[in-house]
C-alpha cells in the first residue's frame, strides 16, 4: 500500500526535535551514564567523550569522540543518540551518520575545525543541532540546514548566566522583528541585513514570532530550577551537559531535572524534587573564565 | 535594529507564570482553546509533538485543553474531555512523566471506558497491550490489543516522509523513528501498512498511528477522532 518515501527531509529531520520538545537531553561518556539517563527520563541522550567540565579542565584540542564510544552508547539506549563534530568538520559529520547517531551537535564544545565556514547541513540525511547566541547566529545556521537551534550558554561553567542571555536575547530579537512586521514592514530588508541573514527566513520569523525549527537551551544548566526558568523563558527543551554526572548523586539529580522540566511553572514539584540531591557540580562563574576560553564565542 | 523596538503587551489574562511552550496563542490566553458547542479535545502534554496536534486540531474547530493533572482529565462534575490526543515524543519519557504526575491510572481508564483516542507514535506505543522492546522499567497502558516494537524502522537516518493509502484515505505522513504493530487483537482493524507492517490500527473509538499525520497536518485521522467524540 506504500508508494513513495523520501528521508531526511526538512520536515523529517525537525520532526525528531519536534518530539523531543519538553524534555532533557543529557551528556553521556560511558554506556553506564547512558542507561542512567534513559532510566531517569532523558529523552535523548549527547555521547561524547569528556564532558565539557573536563574539556575546559584538561585542555588541548578536543574531537568528535571514538565510534566505540558512540557505537556502545547507541547499543545500550532505546533513545535517540546525538553526538559532537567540530565545527566546519564535514567528515566527522560524515562519520558520525555512517555510525547511524540520531543527531548531530556541531559543536563549539569541540576544537573549530574551519574557523570560516561551519558544515553545509542539507548535504546530509541525518539532522543538525547548531548552538547560537543571539538571532542572527540561530537563522545562519538554519540556512545552512540545521534543524534544532540550542543556546549555546558557557558550557562546562555550570554558571547559567549565558543561557539565559542567550535565550532572552533571541526571543527579544524575535519581537522586535514581529513588532516591526506589524509597523514597518518595509524595515525587515535592513532587519535582515543587520542580522546577516536572509530576508525570506527573516520575514517568516517576523510573520510567525518563532523559529522554524525547535530551540532548547544548553551551556551552565546545573539544577531543576536552572532547567524550569529556561522553560519559562520560552525554551523548547534543555540540554544537561556536565551538571548531571559531575554531581553528588548524578541519577537522582538527572530524574529531578526531569521533572522539573516537565512541570516547570509549578514551583511546589520544583522545590520537592529539589530536596537532598546532593551537591551541585562545582562550577566556574563565567566572569572568572578568561576570554580566550569562553566556548561560546566560538561560531560565526 | 540597533535600536530597541517597544515589546508588545502581553494579551489580557494571560497566566502569571511565563512560558510559551505548549501554548499557541490560542491557548496562552486561558491554558485552553474554549470553543462553546464544540468537541473538547484533551491533548496529553507532558512531552513531545503538542503543539502539532493542537493546531490540526484547531483548524476542524475542535475546543482544545491541555492534560498535565489528573484534575485536567476529569473532576467532582466527571470527566472533562470528549476525546483524548496522545502525541508523539519519547515513549519512556512520556510513561514515566504519567506515573510522577499520578495521570497513569486515570488516563488508562478513561481511554478503557470508552472515550474516543487518537495516539500517535509514542501515543501508539502508550496504548499498546505490550511492548516488545521496552527500556528497563517502561510500562504501558494496555488498553488497545496490539504488541508494539519501538523504533521499528530504524534509527533517525531511516525516518521518511511516505505516501500512504490508509481505510480513512490517502495521505502523506511523517514516521520519526517509528514503532511497527507485530501482533493485531481480534477486534483490531488494520487501517494502514507500511510494506508488510501494520503502521495504524483502529479498536472501537480507540486509532493508534506509528506516523506523524500532525507533523504534516494531515487531518483524516483527527476528523474521525472529532466523528466519534460527536457519537
Amino acid at each position: 500500500m506504500t508508494t513513495n518515501q523520501t528521508t531526511g527531509t526538512p520536515l523529517v529531520k525537525r520532526g525528531l526535535a519536534d518530539m523531543l520538545k519538553g524534555g532533557v537531553i543529557m551528556d553521556v561518556v560511558t554506556p553506564e551514564q547512558a542507561r542512567i539517563a534513559e532510566d531517569a527520563g532523558a529523552v535523548a541522550v549527547m555521547a561524547l567523550e569528556r564532558v565539557p567540565a573536563d574539556i575546559r579542565a584538561q585542555g588541548g584540542v578536543a574531537r568528535m569522540s571514538d565510534p566505540d564510544l558512540i557505537a556502545g552508547i547507541i547499543e545500550a539506549v532505546s533513545i535517540p543518540v546525538m553526538a559532537k563534530a567540530r565545527i566546519g568538520h564535514f567528515v566527522e559529520a560524515q562519520v558520525l551518520q555512517h555510525l547511524k547517531v540520531d543527531y548531530i551537535d556541531e559543536s563549539e564544545v569541540l576544537s573549530p575545525a574551519d574557523y570560516v565556514n561551519h558544515i553545509d547541513k542539507h548535504a546530509f540525511t541525518v539532522p543538525f543541532v547548531c548552538g547560537a547566541t543571539n538571532l542572527g547566529e540561530a537563522l545562519r545556521r538554519i540556512t545552512e540546514g540545521a534543524a534544532m537551534i540550542r543556546s549555546k550558554g558557557e558550557a562546562g561553567s555550570g554558571d547559567v548566566s549565558e543561557a539565559t542571555k542567550h535565550l532572552r536575547t533571541i526571543r527579544r530579537e524575535i519581537a522586535q522583528l514581529q513588532a516591526t512586521w506589524h509597523s514597518d514592514p518595509e524595515e525587515l530588508y535592513v532587519a535582515a541585513k543587520n542580522l546577516q541573514a536572509p530576508y525570506e527566513l527573516v520575514r517568516e520569523v517576523a510573520e510567525t514570532g518563532q523559529l522554524p525549527v525547535v530551540l532548547f537551551v544548553a551551556g551552565g544548566v546545573a539544577t531543576p530550577a536552572d532547567a524550569a526558568m529556561m522553560m519559562q523563558l520560552g525554551a523548547d527543551g534543555v540540554f544537561v551537559g556536565s551538571g548531571i554526572f559531575k554531581s553528588g548523586n548524578p541519577a537522582a539529580r538527572a530524574a529531578a531535572i526531569v521533572k522539573a522540566t516537565a512541570a516547570f511553572n509549578d514551583p511546589a514539584v520544583i522545590a520537592e524534587v529539589s530536596r537532598g540531591l546532593g551537591e551541585a557540580m562545582v562550577g566556574i562563574n563565567v566572569a572568572d573564565v578568561p576570554a580566550p576560553h569562553r566556548l561560546a564565542e566560538r561560531g560565526w | 535594529m540597533t535600536t530597541v523596538a517597544e515589546r508588545p503587551a502581553p494579551a489580557a489574562g494571560r497566566p502569571p507564570v511565563k512560558g510559551s511552550i505548549w501554548t499557541p496563542d490560542a491557548l496562552a490566553a486561558s491554558g485552553s482553546a474554549v470553543r462553546p458547542g464544540a468537541p473538547r479535545v484533551g491533548v496529553l502534554a507532558l512531552q513531545g509533538g503538542v503543539r502539532e496536534h493542537t493546531e490540526v486540531l484547531l483548524g476542524l474547530g475542535a475546543s482544545v485543553a491541555y492534560l498535565r493533572r489528573p484534575e485536567d482529565l476529569a473532576g467532582p462534575d466527571g470527566l472533562r474531555v470528549d476525546a483524548l490526543v496522545l502525541p508523539g515524543g519519547e515513549s519512556s519519557t512520556i510513561d514515566r512523566l504519567l506515573r510522577v504526575f499520578g495521570l497513569f491510572e486515570p488516563l488508562r481508564d478513561a481511554v478503557a471506558a470508552g472515550v474516543p483516542t487518537l495516539g500517535t507514535c509514542a501515543g501508539l506505543v502508550l496504548l499498546a497491550r505490550t511492548v516488545l522492546d521496552p527500556a528497563p522499567g517502561q510500562r504501558s497502558l494496555g488498553v488497545l490489543d496490539v504488541d508494539v516494537r519501538r523504533n521499528a524502522f530504524g534509527s533517525q537516518v531511516d525516518s521518511a516522509e511516505v505516501d500512504l493509502d490508509t481505510t480513512l484515505g490517502p495521505a502523506r505522513v511523517a514516521f520519526i523513528r517509528a514503532p511497527r504493530v507485530e501482533r493485531v487483537g481480534p477486534g483490531v482493524e488494520v487501517i494502514a501498512r507500511r510494506g508488510d507492517a501494520v503502521v495504524g490500527v483502529r479498536q472501537g473509538t480507540m486509532l493508534g498511528l506509528s506516523f506523524h499525520p500532525e507533523l504534516t497536518r494531515e487531518a483524516p485521522f483527527h476528523r474521525a477522532l472529532l466523528a466519534a467524540a460527536a457519537r
